[in-house]
């Protein structure tokens, strides 16, 4: 089956985080743990952070959701790890301006997650691909309170 | 089956989606609206528009007799024995929430017990949760068979003396199973229990006899059975009506306001506070009059067979599973399904890519889903604008996601 519009979509990059998502599972020495959920769609994420110093030490995450979802999920825990929080919250600022279509600040370098700027043209679907970033967020700003 | 002329009554179905013919699956969200009705709206808004039961002009009268004429044609759609048994509502949601309400808060009282079924849409769920939260009530859920259907058996099971509201679907949203309501009412009875339906789904394609089913209240939506949004009814005994009290105050609901106390008319106004929605009510009664004279059975028959041959043919689409009854004559114009290996939001993307409207998610029923054990279905649901090229261009395009996402 060939559909343009559907692999804009669903990148080669973006099944294969659907398929084999990285950073699965609970973090053991996790120090953020933050659950959420899209109502309107039974989405389900389950995000753990080390955060250290300032610095994202290692994230891990479990849930249940579309490939968008889920591989949105897999390719932030990548993006994050490392990173210090005010970069983290910062790309997650970049990748909702990303969704929305808007101009992306092209500090922040996304690499394969660039794979997701078609989900723009897909209203219905940006909630899946936020729902992780939007929990990376909720985690950072609950843990530097 | 209808004839499938039908189609042309519904000028929304003509067209492209995403460079596909529209396949509009979705009727169970909300159906589509005929001309006919669409007609009546605008010509209420172009020609009659005024309030009700307060001007004294021609348009006032006009507003009046077309409001009431509704509640006339609602009162007939269901059987009702008088026309006071007819309260308009916002919907199905607002109807049930008003019984719990009113009914609930004055009859229940601590250890009473409220049973529903694990099937329930969150309509029918959530107000009677909150009744028992506010009177100390027990909230019962019925267990489901393995099919999706309930068993009178585990009705009855249920049943105790401080029974005092059982309240059911009759045709499940997700399942599409058609419940034994006029068998569950006989049950509630015997127990001194009210029997309240949530007839949302079954309304758009079973004809309905309140007096037949002898429930005590029955709620339903005008958008599911081709009216316009917004509006709805709930059917009550005409005795239990009598003896409750309003839920909202102001309006169209008053008698005679004193300073510190007033009155409120009679039924069914006493329920109808505010302006109430005129041109929804006239809308519903255009759509139910749509509905009728094409005929409820053969609405009914003509889903039956658009089901039996949609099942039939998604069986050939491999790592599919279908929820609810097996037996096509058991279930509504409603498939819920899943497709091995492809999220249900997902299949709807790629559907909708091909202009196949279905519906992903929970369907406002996430104990059921949790019972389902899945976190979402997707969901296909017919009308009687539908035909066998709809269901095959369904099963195309679960084809299709199957390739793309293997």
């Amino acid at each position: 089956m060939k559909n343009e519009k559907l692999d804009q979509l669903y990148r080669s990059v973006i099944m294969d985080h659907y398929k084999t998502p990285r950073n699965k599972g609970v973090l053991d020495e996790g120090n953020v743990t933050i659950d959420m959920n899209n109502p309107t769609c039974g989405d389900v994420i389950h995000l753990t952070l080390q955060v250290e110093d300032d610095i994202v030490k290692d994230a891990k995450f479990e849930g249940e959701g579309c490939s968008i979802s889920m591989a949105s999920a897999s390719m932030m825990t990548q993006l994050v790890k490392g990173k210090n929080t005010e970069d983290a919250l910062h790309a997650a600022h970049a990748f909702s301006d990303m969704m929305l279509g808007k101009d992306v600040d092209d500090t922040v370098d996304f690499g394969d997650i660039e794979a997701l700027t078609g989900v723009a043209k897909f209203p219905a679907r940006i909630k899946c691909a936020t729902l992780p970033w939007k929990a990376m967020e909720k985690g950072i700003a609950h843990d530097s309170e | 089956m209808l004839n499938p002329d039908i189609r042309n009554d519904f000028p929304i179905l003509d067209q492209e989606v995403n460079g596909f013919p529209l396949v509009y699956l979705d009727s169970a969200a909300t159906s589509q609206k005929p001309r006919q009705v669409i007609e009546v709206l605008e010509h209420y808004y172009n020609y009659d528009n005024a309030n009700v039961h307060r001007g004294v002009h021609t348009l006032g009268n006009r507003a009046t007799e077309d409001y009431e004429g509704a509640r006339e044609t609602v009162r007939k759609f269901l059987n009702a024995s008088s026309d006071k048994e007819i309260i308009f509502t916002r919907g199905t949601t607002t109807a049930l929430n008003l019984v719990a309400d009113s009914y609930g808060r004055a009859n229940i009282s601590e250890g009473d017990e409220i049973i529903i079924t694990y099937m329930e849409h969150h309509s029918n769920i959530i107000p009677w949760q909150q009744l028992a939260k506010a009177t100390g009530a027990v909230l019962k859920y019925i267990n489901l068979e393995e099919d999706g259907t309930v068993s009178l058996e585990k009705v009855s099971d249920a049943m105790t003396d401080r029974t005092k509201i059982v309240s059911i679907m009759y045709v499940s949203n997700v399942l599409g199973t058609v419940n034994p309501i006029k068998e569950i009412t006989e049950i509630a009875h015997a127990h001194d229990a009210i029997m309240v339906v949530d007839a949302a789904q079954a309304a758009p394609h079973i004809a309905l006899d309140v007096q037949d089913l002898d429930c005590d209240f029955l709620a339903f939506s005008g958008h599911k059975l081709c009216g316009p949004t917004g509006i709805g009814a709930l059917y009550g005994k005409k005795a239990l009506l009598e003896a409750m009290e309003p839920t909202e105050f102001g309006g169209e609901m008053i008698d005679f306001v004193g300073l510190y106390d007033s009155t409120w008319k009679e039924l069914p106004w006493k329920f109808e506070g505010g302006t109430p929605i005129i041109a929804g009510a006239i809308g519903m009664a255009a759509a139910i009059d749509y509905i009728q004279a094409i005929g409820l059975d053969a609405i009914e028959q003509h889903e039956h067979e658009l089901v039996a041959y949609a099942m039939e043919q998604m069986k050939s689409v491999e790592g599919l599973e279908i929820y609810g009854p097996r037996d096509a004559g058991k279930r509504a114009g409603i498939i819920t399904f899943n497709l091995e290996g492809v999220h249900p939001h997902d299949l709807a993307t790629v559907l909708d890519m091909n202009g196949i409207a279905v519906r992903a998610g929970h369907h406002c029923c996430q104990p059921l889903m949790k019972w389902l054990d899945v976190s979402a279905t997707a969901r296909a649901s017919f009308y009687l604008y539908n035909t066998k090229e709809d269901a095959d261009r369904l099963v195309e395009g679960l084809r299709m996601a199957k390739e793309y996402f293997q």
